[in-house]
């Protein structure tokens, strides 16, 4: 299999087989909190996208030439929280200087992800994870599409939660499954329809 | 001798060199983070972070603006009224319109007032009955709404449903009551309605054209349930001492920047669509005569000239011309005018 095939596999994954949100159930909140109305929840996975991309890549190198250097894999999860946070409030710097419509539009829900636990899991997930093989482990740029891939991914459930909730707006439900109670369910009911990915062979 | 070496080293390799990795992590990152908000500095306008301070940062959206950052900015960047913080009220106000140095006096609150008097169960000519979507904004789109009036309240409680606050209430007629006490004035209401029924009024302001209709007089008195439409005959527009009332397209409206609240346009609306809240509450005025000095400028001002006398002359005010708008008294330089 080429780089592309590899590529690809590596895509479905994230995207549907292994979909952070439906199978792995991380980043719930934002999944519930953010997906009242399309364009929020755009903004949102866009940033999810984003954070997730930069976190794989840094990561990886803390990961690679720090922590296995010594041999500290116990300090993984305080050493990636602390390199994200910092990563995510310099970016947010960043883009607020030189590219205040970007900040507009993502900046809000950039302090958000932060320590958003999808982003931390798919750094962490990277150190472990190995190409369809079974044998090679992930390498820099692996790791970074991976990142990239697990974004679209949570960016697309995000969406779909979005649009039907916008349209459930509009139901005559009854009173007490208003709101929360009626997300919670359609949460249910699109991680059973996840659940069918499970056992895709690629 | 060696074995104390290699203890020691290997107590440092297990707790020093992971201490001294993080900690400079961290020493690392702060630094970084120091630098670049200095090199990335983006310069804020003071005020806004001061009004940011000065909200309930409850992000609750009630004023429109994508949180309170963003009503902040709004503030200061696009003079965007101080009074829009629902749960902050007037106290937030305050002190926003402190910041911005503007006189808080300005900042009276407004509240919402429907300005239409017919959409209860009994009170409402229909032109069909309406089975379906319960909302004002889906039955209008058949065939104009399912009231005669196509300008009046359909009664299927919009403006009930947007309301964050409980403010509006439905009493037993079906009708829409707005609780003062609870109205913040957000505006949501005012969204909600697909008629653009609801004003948002000054809370001291309490008299109100309850007819929104911009049909001709025989035409509006024809269709409306409650037989009180706004004919636009003017004479409002003619009896209001201060020039407050516009008619247009037929259709009576009160500038609530002049309108002194005296209810005198409630009194002569031939088809009573004039609402006075304050009708028959007004007290009236009252010279004290050991302070009146004669100068005649309560009997200049008063608009329905009830106040009589001679230059230097103890004035009198007739207590049956007296409509009570209060206006003499704020007047009187000697403060010699007393509402009784």
């Amino acid at each position: 299999m080429g780089y592309f095939g590899e590529l690809f596999v590596m895509a479905m994954t994230a995207i549907f087989i292994q979909n952070f949100v439906l199978s792995r159930f991380l980043g719930l909140c934002p999944y519930l909190g953010v997906s009242k109305k399309l364009d929020s929840a755009l903004g949102m996975g866009m940033a999810v996208i984003f954070v997730m991309t930069l976190a794989s890549a840094i990561t990886f190198l803390i990961n690679k030439y720090l922590l296995l250097q010594f041999g500290l894999m116990y300090l993984q999860t305080i050493a990636f929280i602390l390199t994200i946070a910092a990563l995510v409030q310099f970016v947010e710097m960043v883009i607020q200087k030189n590219a205040p419509a970007l900040y507009k539009s993502l900046g809000v829900f950039l302090p958000l992800i932060t320590t958003n636990c999808a982003v931390l899991g798919v750094a962490i997930i990277n150190t472990t994870a190995f190409r369809s093989d079974g044998i090679t482990p992930y390498n820099f740029l692996d790791s970074t599409l991976n990142g990239f891939f697990s974004g679209v991914g949570f960016t697309f459930v995000l969406l779909a939660m979005a649009g039907i909730r916008q349209r459930l707006e509009k139901v005559d439900l009854p009173k007490s499954m208003r709101g929360m109670p009626i997300a919670l369910v359609l949460a249910g009911i699109m991680a059973l329809a996840f659940y069918g990915f499970m056992g895709f062979k690629i | 001798m060696f074995y104390i070496i290699l203890e020691t080293t290997s107590t440092f390799s297990t707790i020093g060199i992971p201490v001294l990795i993080i900690s400079s992590l961290g020493l690392l990152f702060g630094l970084i983070l120091a630098i670049a908000s200095k090199v990335f500095e983006v310069k804020i306008d003071p005020r806004v972070e001061a009004v940011i301070e000065a909200l309930p940062g409850a992000n609750c959206g009630a004023c429109g603006a994508a949180g309170c950052a963003g009503y902040a900015e709004r503030v200061v960047n696009e003079g965007e009224a101080a009074n829009k913080c629902a749960p902050g009220g007037p106290a937030v106000a305050a002190l926003i319109a402190k910041i911005m140095g503007q006189d808080a006096s300005a900042m009276t609150q407004k509240v919402a007032v429907i300005h239409c008097s017919s959409g209860g169960k009994d009170n409402t000519k229909w032109k069909y009955y309406y089975q379906g979507v319960d909302s004002c904004k889906a039955a209008v789109n058949i065939a104009g709404g399912p009231n005669s009036c196509s300008w009046g309240c359909m009664g299927l409680n919009d403006c009930q449903k947007a309301c964050m606050f409980d403010a509006i209430s439905i009493d037993e007629n079906g009708m829409r009551v707005i609780d003062f006490n609870k109205c913040t004035g957000c505006g949501a209401c005012v969204k909600a309605c697909p008629r653009k029924l609801i004003m948002l009024v000054p809370i001291n302001r309490n008299v109100y054209i309850k007819c929104s209709s911009k049909e001709k007089g025989p035409d509006a008195k024809a269709v409306c349930g409650t037989s009180r439409p706004c004919i636009g005959c003017g004479i409002c527009s003619r009896k209001c001492p201060v020039q407050a009332i516009t008619v247009e397209n037929n259709l009576a409206r009160i500038d609530y920047d002049k309108c002194i609240n005296c209810g005198l346009c409630a009194t002569v609306c031939p088809t009573k669509a004039i609402q006075d809240l304050l009708a028959g509450m007004r007290k009236k005025a009252d010279i004290n005569p050991e302070l009146c000095i004669g100068c005649t400028i309560c009997a200049k001002v008063c608009p329905v000239t009830a106040i009589s006398g001679e230059l230097k002359q103890l004035h009198v005010v007739d207590k049956d011309i007296c409509i009570g708008c209060e206006r003499c008294v704020s007047k009187c330089p000697k403060k010699a005018i007393e509402m009784v």
